[in-house]
């Protein structure tokens, strides 16, 4: 009979990309407490984010976003079984500490938090726990990439409810991907420079057509469409905030965004579990938007 | 050629698909009941085993997919897709339902959460050292005498079942599609 003995690695590139992997095709939702995190998981969500606050609501209420309360994170992976992920404050550190001992699953390095250093993001590669960041673009993407990011998230706009900034960021990491693509070996240099991208992940893009960690979407999907559209435009999986529980019944919204999540490209079902859901949140046109989140982070 | 389908609802299908692919079989995406037919083999991949099960219920899949593999269609779970085969699910949702085809107790994250999954090397019985990365992997805690057991894991607490088989099922904790190694592929489809 054969058999392995323990001589085991943890915390390998390998196995924290792996864990973006297995949530590929699915959505991961913000929850503020058990009984939300509970709708999420009955709903089909492949992980939650525990949060103190819905970036709508914080938007709403102003003052400075932190980590949550460690009580409160507890509380939602005792009561999931799927993976918990929680945010830590671009550049954040210690906050990020705490959450690997707290067991997370993922740590969000977020710009829906208030930024702990304006010039520096975490050192993501001294973690054992892997890193989602947000990107507005190709470069942000790989910059992120080279301090240790296992995952990528097009940025969006937060707790907006309007999927256009989701959008342009999904289409701006598309062409520029597509551009590295087309290059001939001798643009490279130049175009790393132009990206403020490290060389050597230019390099790998411009031959693999694609980011070297999986591209999931977030920052204003509300609908079921919104989650039709983002995926068909690349996207591989999608964070869902304010979307969900700020709607009027979030469990069929939740189990809708998922099944459009699921069968993107099959119109008539996203047809069918659109119909008679009632309002999706209220949502906010961009011109009107006091704080851009998505230019936190650099 | 071998017809072997990719249940397509949630997870890593792309790399399934393409391990299938390199060891010369016919890949078809499932994604609703439909596409079960005419397959002569279908693998079930990693993903969340919540989610999968939830749309396997509102897809229509899963009583036709019950009927399939009773009538004899070979089927590989790896992760998720070992949970959704077992017998018994430890630490699930008290509702988690699975086909039951393989006779085994599973427990849900058995080897950990996500800070504590790793890489190890796997000595799968006729076959040899395969690399084994193990991601919140479900560990097989009890099973059956007619299970067939292809590898065991000594991860510090006794040794566990890895990879297993009875008859045309076959459910393995870790994720040999992660890895650039398609013996196990090659293993499941050279059964059919």
């Amino acid at each position: 009979m054969s058999s392995s003995h323990d001589s085991s690695t943890i915390g390998s590139a390998l196995v924290k990309r792996g864990l973006a992997d297995m949530l590929r095709g699915g959505v991961i939702m913000d929850v503020v407490n058990p009984e939300q995190a509970k709708i999420a998981e009955d709903s089909g969500a492949v992980a939650v984010m525990a949060l103190e606050r819905v970036p709508s609501d914080i938007r709403r209420d102003g003052g400075v976003a932190r980590m949550s309360d460690p009580e409160m994170i507890q509380g939602i992976q005792a009561a999931v079984t799927i993976p918990v992920m929680a945010k830590a404050r671009i550049g954040h550190f210690a906050e990020a500490q705490i959450l690997e001992a707290l067991d997370v699953d993922y740590i969000d390095e977020s710009e829906v938090l208030t930024p702990a250093d304006e010039e520096n993001h975490i050192d993501k590669w001294g973690f054992t726990v892997p890193f989602v960041c947000g990107a507005t673009n190709l470069g942000e993407a790989l910059r992120r990439i080279g301090e240790g990011a296992c995952l990528i998230r097009s940025k969006g706009e937060a707790g907006t409810g309007n999927v256009v900034e989701a959008v342009r960021h999904l289409r701006t990491i598309n062409a520029q991907m597509r551009r590295l693509q087309s290059a001939d070996a001798n643009e490279l240099f130049a175009l790393a420079k132009d990206l403020q991208a490290p060389l050597a992940l230019v390099q790998e893009v411009s031959l693999s057509g694609k980011l070297p960690v999986p591209l999931f979407c977030a920052g204003g999907i509300s609908t079921p469409a919104d989650a039709a559209l983002v995926l068909q435009l690349g996207a591989e999986a999608i964070f869902v905030g304010s979307g969900i529980f700020k709607s009027d019944d979030p469990e069929r919204m939740a189990k809708a965004i998922v099944e459009a999540t699921t069968h993107f490209r099959d119109a008539h079902l996203v047809a069918k579990v659109s119909t008679g859901l009632g309002a999706a949140m209220k949502g906010i046109e961009m011109a009107s938007l006091e704080q851009r989140l998505a230019e936190r982070g650099w | 050629m071998a017809r072997v389908g990719v249940l397509a609802l949630q997870g890593d299908v792309r790399e399934h698909t393409s391990m299938l692919e390199r060891v010369g079989a016919q890949v078809v995406a499932v994604r609703d009941a439909e596409q079960l037919d005419d397959l002569d083999g279908l693998v079930m991949p990693g993903g969340e085993s919540t989610t999968i099960a939830y749309l396997l219920t509102t897809s229509g899949i899963r009583p036709v997919l019950e009927k399939k593999i009773a009538d004899g269609l070979s089927v590989l779970g790896t992760c998720a897709g070992l949970i959704l085969l077992a017998h018994e699910i430890l630490d699930g949702r008290s509702d988690q339902w699975s086909f039951d085809v393989l006779p085994l107790s599973v427990r849900r994250n058995g080897y950990g959460r996500q800070i504590s999954s790793f890489e190890t090397m796997v000595n799968v019985k006729g076959v040899g050292e395969v690399p084994g990365v193990f991601i919140r992997a479900p560990k097989i805690e009890t099973w059956s005498d007619d299970l067939e057991v292809l590898a065991f894991h000594d991860h510090g607490d006794g040794e566990h079942p890895v990879l297993v088989r009875r008859e045309r099922i076959w459910g393995c904790s870790f994720h040999p599609e992660l890895t650039n190694d398609e013996r196990i592929h090659r293993l499941f489809v050279d059964a059919m």
